[in-house]
């Protein structure tokens, strides 16, 4: 009796330990998926990474083709997307946190955030071709791309803006009351500065997102070869993305490799903008602790 | 706004004027930041009309039911120009398909892991790693899917062409992984410690407390994250564009060329179509059964998620 038991533990032991190896060995292959995607594009694009890769504009030969305007069409996108994007979801955030009554419009408004943040980004691509290129006539603009750019990082820029002022302590508030000082006061004296580490990590992380986005370019019809850097919000421009995408598609290996480098380029400048992210996270839980 | 200077000699009369002043001002506030928020309010309906009146159009040109129910889609073709739109869905399905047949069983034994058996420290480790995953923009992972998983797959599936459903799904789920990983995490963390205890005490495993008692009591958010990871396959352009093709089919093949709803869409975007033609209002068509799809699932895993939700 005692044996048939010591067996059946056993064997549920056995299983036990077996299944812990198995779920670290799928944990241990995401990783390894993970660098193996970085790396199998990294090799091919270091090569490509030179001076004139980032001083040329693209080209219908490979070899000379490099990333100038579409590096500072990006910069400029963002240009037009941090300020937009920012006043946007900062506003609302503050509205729904601070000043919203808990009714119906209230409850509509948060239930259109959440839809919007789940719409593909190629459908915003629709939104802006339709209304900012051709009815407001703004063409394939950086404007247009960046208002439509806006658009699609609000839903995560109010939500992350709204659980950073949720993160601040109440007694903080009673206190600014205390003080005489209006709502408004409050908001902006106090509660804003000690909320801003955590809206910063969560509106840094939403233009990352923003600079990687493809498809709404595409569908916006961002042009991918252009000889010139944009001189105005008005102006066209191509863009890190759509420049990779371009590369990406056409049959000549040696355009696959200036795409590896673009690559590495844009992950370079994600990973500097996540590592910010971090910091200012750090620094605001830092904060809150002491 | 209205301050009253330190230096200045204070009378009462001022600081009230400066007071009612303030207080006029903090009226006015929620109005103005009211009328920004409804900017989120305007863009959804900015959507949905314009797809919808695009849609109009075109069904004005198409038949309605040819479109539903019509399995050829040639809008190219200068003979027989056809719009039946479930190639396009096959196609999205395909993906969808695969993605969530590597994402799932992968996903949720990387959520089981973090949440039942990591140590802190693990965690520490493994949680910005799968965060970065998260942050890799689709269209690496389409070059990726198109340069490194197309050529090692065809190295053991001879026959696999070079654009096809099977690679880019792959990768599709691959790139759902972090956000099915993140929100079922959430989920098996929520179930309180008293669940496992007891569990223990009875004698259980921890495999067995994981399996039998956490992940039950977490499944309306585990199913949420498995919808919301579908939705977004469904909804995923750059990695299909570059890796998949662009061949509307009806067929079970997973080893050729496709086109799915927004490789449609991007196609037509980066051709020529003409502005005002039937092609041009077909992508609203095809934008809107994405946004119709998308939406509903989205929906469905909000519900399943507060509706089914287990009150500890």
């Amino acid at each position: 009796m005692d044996r048939v038991l010591q067996s059946k533990i056993n064997r549920r032991l056995t299983k036990d330990s077996a299944m812990k190896w198995l779920f670290g060995a799928v944990v241990a292959a995401v990783l390894g998926i993970t660098f193996f995607l970085f790396y199998g594009i990294g090799a091919d694009g270091v090569g490509r990474l030179n001076l004139s890769f980032f001083t040329n504009f693209g080209s219908r030969f490979p070899e000379k083709a490099g990333i100038k305007a579409a590096l500072v069409g990006t910069l400029a996108l963002m240009a037009v997307v941090i300020p937009v994007s920012m006043f946007l979801g900062l506003c609302s955030a503050i509205y729904l946190e601070e000043y919203a009554k808990k009714n119906k419009w209230t409850a509509f408004i948060e239930m259109n955030i959440s839809n919007l943040a789940g719409v593909p980004s190629v459908v915003f691509g629709l939104l802006g071709l339709t209304v900012f290129v051709r009815a407001l006539l703004l063409g394939n603009s950086i404007l247009a791309a960046g208002l439509t750019m806006s658009l699609l990082i609000l839903p995560i820029i109010i939500v992350a803006s709204q659980e950073a002022l949720r993160s601040v302590p109440d007694t903080l508030r009673e206190a600014s009351y205390g003080m005489g000082a209006t709502k408004w006061q409050t908001i902006i004296h106090v509660i804003l500065p000690s909320a801003t580490g955590s809206i910063l990590t969560g509106s840094i992380l939403s233009f990352s997102r923003a600079i990687g986005e493809t498809a709404p370019l595409i569908v916006l019809g961002i042009p991918v070869i252009v000889q010139f850097l944009p001189t105005g919000p008005l102006s066209t421009f191509t863009a890190l993305p759509m420049q990779i995408y371009d590369w990406a598609k056409r049959p000549q290996p040696e355009f696959a490799d200036a795409a590896s480098a673009g690559i590495i380029v844009l992950m370079v400048l994600l990973i500097t903008m996540n590592g910010f992210a971090i910091y200012f996270r750090n620094r605001s839980e830092k904060k809150l602790k002491s | 706004m209205t301050s009253i200077k330190p230096t200045e000699k204070l009378r009462t009369r001022d600081v009230i004027a400066a007071a009612k002043k303030n207080e006029k001002f903090g009226k006015i506030i929620p109005h103005l930041l009211l009328a920004v928020t409804s900017v989120t309010v305007l863009a959804t309906f900015g959507i949905i009309y314009t797809l919808l009146k695009e849609t109009f159009i075109f069904f004005q040109e198409v038949k309605i039911t040819d479109f539903i129910f019509g399995t050829e889609w040639a809008p190219f073709s200068n003979a027989d120009q056809a719009f039946g739109v479930l190639p396009l869905i096959t196609g999205t399905l395909k993906i969808a398909g695969v993605a969530l047949l590597i994402g799932v069983p992968f996903g949720l034994a990387c959520a089981i892991f973090l949440s039942e058996y990591a140590t802190p420290k693990i965690k520490k480790f493994i949680k910005p790693i799968i965060e970065l995953l998260a942050g890799i923009p689709t269209i690496v992972y389409g070059f990726f899917a198109l340069t490194v998983v197309t050529p090692w797959l065809q190295s053991f599936i001879p026959q696999l062409k070079l654009f096809n459903a099977l690679s880019a799904g792959i990768v599709v789920g691959i790139m759902i992984l972090p956000m099915i990983i993140s929100l079922s995490e959430d989920a098996l963390s929520a179930v309180p410690a008293s669940f496992r205890e007891g569990s223990y005490a009875l004698g259980s495993t921890r495999f067995e407390t994981a399996i039998k008692v956490v992940f039950p009591a977490a499944i309306s958010g585990i199913a949420a994250s498995i919808i919301l990871a579908a939705s977004r396959a469904v909804g995923e352009t750059m990695i299909v564009s570059l890796a998949a093709g662009s061949t509307p089919v009806f067929n079970m093949d997973f080893t050729g060329s496709i086109q799915t709803m927004t490789s449609y869409i991007v196609q037509v975007a980066t051709g020529d179509a003409g502005y005002g033609t039937t092609i041009y209002y077909s992508i609203y068509a095809v934008g809107f059964m994405l946004f119709l799809f998308t939406f509903l699932m989205n929906r469905a895993a909000l519900y399943i998620k507060t509706k089914f939700r287990e009150e500890y």
